[in-house]
């Protein structure tokens, strides 16, 4: 495989793991205060189909970003009510409110465009162009690192580097803050936390809230900078490979990066199965290669790569008095 | 005309109407403002409304388990013929239609036997053909590509005929060929399509054939993005990208259901195939797409439509054998 064919991969793979990386850190807040959410997908559809239809409205994608993470945050509202207020199962939860997305962006949409469920097509400012970082240009004919730089890090939209920036600033808050350590707390000692006076249900809540921040920029970057608007089902399960990254990445920061990234590499080598049999020389199928995020999150579950614990109180609602 | 006539022929009209049982639309899942397969059967009842001032019934299906229901409920109630969109129907107009003799099923893109179904297919293969030559004409790369929705027989039928019509015009050029994927969710992944448009540019791709059919929106964006030529599928996308759109395979399925409706009772069982030479599949120009279409191009599709017309040259029909004559599928 030349230089070029692996810079166009991992450009491709920049681009898909994106979303996979908001929603995976979306997940990583929630699930570390204890609250499990599979309605990821669910959150990044309804911001897709807000975000496309409000920016198409308004001819100003900043507006249709912010009206993607309003209703990603509606959604996360209404699962923290159902699982945190009412200590409903988290998973059946999660499970409804993707129900729900998928039939109410169609809806919505149908009845305000009545293009098929799909929002108008975006361009100019209702959409996030390429941004070309410093010294792209300049560094362009330095070997190796020039393109590197060029093709891979630069000419992405702005949320791109939002996401990779998200990263640190994750690390930061869950890591170096008094809230991430709450945060943190919550999640495998809800108990304790509340003895030492401090409310769970606000810091759930706090977790689950800035989930649908994230999974709100997620959706508002597929419809309005990766397409120019959203179609039906367009998240097309990427929430749940983000969860399989989350399990993955053992629910740290880091790992998330770096998983969302091998996953999304995954992808882009989907993309390519010529390239794959010319290295391999050998002919794999390309539902194969779709299918190796799965296999790899089972082994992990598996115990076969270290073993991927939990926050112990994942999955519990919780009750003050027993 | 006096106001004495105008009602008079009104009032034939109703009982002409009434006399005839009322005919039947019922829409796939894709629904009825798909822009794309159900819209266009759409289209052609409506038209069939205006001209004759008819009134038929219709049916969106919500869910899998409505098929049945829906197809006996229109029959009890006397509607006929009753057309239905879309393969999905053939397992259930098998065990409903003979339970109705007297009413005539017509069922579109499927194949089902029986003494009162009337089966309508395309000539995918023909139209796509067509499409081979514009974009073999307007590659100045000579690479092209073919994007399929989900891998199935009908898709690569499409691509088999596609891929004939570039090589029968440029013997030396590339098709390139990607998948969406194997399940019903390739149908509705933009941003999967529009990735599989830039691996395909970046091999060389100048011209791309969506055949994908909401995914098509994201790998017709994305080629526009990219400044080069798409092709769209079933209806006329051209409007989508004016003057980035080379053209589109459109599918007459609202000829069919015209037609279906204009026979009324009397439509003739039996296996309909729906090619160039009666208008069922063709490419479409219009002024979106007017300054992309050089005279050549519209020389060369007229000069092959009237071989495939005499029989000088044929398409090969991938479901016919599951094989294709291009390797690649």
């Amino acid at each position: 495989m030349d230089y070029a064919t692996l810079l166009q991969l991992l450009d491709s793979t920049v681009r898909l793991a994106t979303p996979l990386l908001l929603a995976c850190l979306a997940g990583l807040f929630s699930e570390r205060a204890g609250v499990f959410d599979i309605g990821l997908e669910g959150k990044m559809l309804i911001a897709a189909m807000t975000s496309g239809a409000v920016a198409a409205i308004s001819g100003s994608v900043w507006i249709g970003l912010a009206a993607g993470i309003g209703a990603s945050l509606v959604w996360a509202l209404m699962h923290g009510i159902a699982s945190i207020t009412f200590r409903g199962n988290q998973l059946i939860s999660g499970v409804a409110l993707n129900f729900l997305a998928s039939g109410i962006t169609v809806l919505v949409a149908q009845a305000a465009f009545g293009q098929g469920g799909r929002t108008p097509p975006l361009s100019g400012d209702a959409r996030f162009g390429a941004i070309t970082l410093p010294f792209a240009e300049a560094l362009r004919e330095v070997p190796v690192i020039g393109p590197l730089y060029f093709e891979v890090i630069s000419g992405h939209p702005l949320l791109v580097y939002v996401a990779a920036l998200a990263v640190p600033v994750t690390w930061w808050v869950l890591f170096r803050t008094r809230f991430g350590l709450r945060l943190r707390a919550v999640g495998e000692n809800p108990a304790a936390v509340d003895t030492a006076g401090i409310s769970v249900v606000r810091l759930r809540f706090a977790a689950v809230l800035i989930a649908g921040v994230l999974c709100g920029i997620a959706g508002a970057y597929m419809a309005t900078a990766l397409q120019a608007g959203f179609g039906r089902e367009m998240t097309a399960g990427r929430g749940y490979i983000a969860l399989a990254a989350l399990i993955f990445a053992k629910w740290k920061p880091w790992a998330a990066l770096y998983a969302t990234l091998l996953f999304g590499f995954f992808q882009a080598l989907a993309l390519r199965p010529d390239v794959v049999t010319r290295v391999t020389t050998l002919d794999i199928p390309v539902p194969a290669l779709e299918a190796l995020p799965y296999v790899l999150t089972v082994l992990v579950l598996a115990g076969f790569v270290g073993r991927a614990i939990p926050p112990r109180a994942g999955g519990e609602p919780y009750v003050k008095e027993r | 005309m006096t106001l004495r006539t105008l009602l008079g022929g009104a009032a034939l009209a109703l009982v002409a109407g009434a006399a005839h049982a009322d005919p039947a639309l019922i829409f796939d899942l894709g629904g009825k403002f798909d822009k794309s397969f159900n819209e266009a059967a759409y289209t052609g009842a409506a038209r069939w409304a205006e001209e004759t001032g008819g009134t038929y019934r219709e049916l969106e299906m919500q869910s899998e388990a409505q098929r049945e229901q829906a197809l006996r409920r229109l029959a009890q109630s006397g509607s006929n013929p009753i057309v239905m969109t879309g393969f999905a129907f053939s397992d259930v107009l098998t065990q409903v239609a003979p339970d109705f003799p007297d009413t005539k099923f017509v069922i579109i893109d499927s194949v089902v036997e029986g003494p009162n179904i009337r089966s309508v297919v395309f000539s995918e293969q023909e139209g796509s053909y067509l499409a081979g030559i514009m974009a073999a004409m307007a590659s100045k790369s000579d690479t092209l590509g073919f994007i399929g929705g989900m891998d199935i027989p009908l898709i690569r039928k499409f691509g088999c005929g596609y891929a004939q019509g570039v090589l029968a015009t440029k013997p030396d050029a590339k098709v390139l060929v990607s998948w969406t994927g194997s399940t019903p969710a390739a149908w509705n992944d933009p941003v999967r399509g529009g990735e599989l448009t830039r691996a395909q540019i970046s091999q060389g791709a100048d011209v791309i054939y969506a055949a994908a059919g909401g995914t098509g929106i994201g790998i017709l964006q994305t080629a526009a993005d990219e400044n080069i030529l798409s092709i769209g599928v079933d209806s006329n996308q051209n409007h989508l990208h004016p003057g980035q759109v080379l053209t589109s395979m459109v599918k007459r399925v609202d000829n069919a259901v015209f037609d279906a409706f204009t026979q009324g009772d009397a439509v003739e069982p039996g296996t309909v195939v729906l090619g160039l030479a009666d208008g069922g599949v063709s490419v479409a120009v219009d002024e979106a797409n007017q300054a992309l279409v050089t005279p050549e191009m519209t020389a060369a599709v007229e000069a092959a439509t009237a071989q495939i017309a005499s029989g000088e040259v044929s398409v090969h029909d991938y479901m016919s054998d599951d094989t294709c004559p291009v390797p690649g599928f």
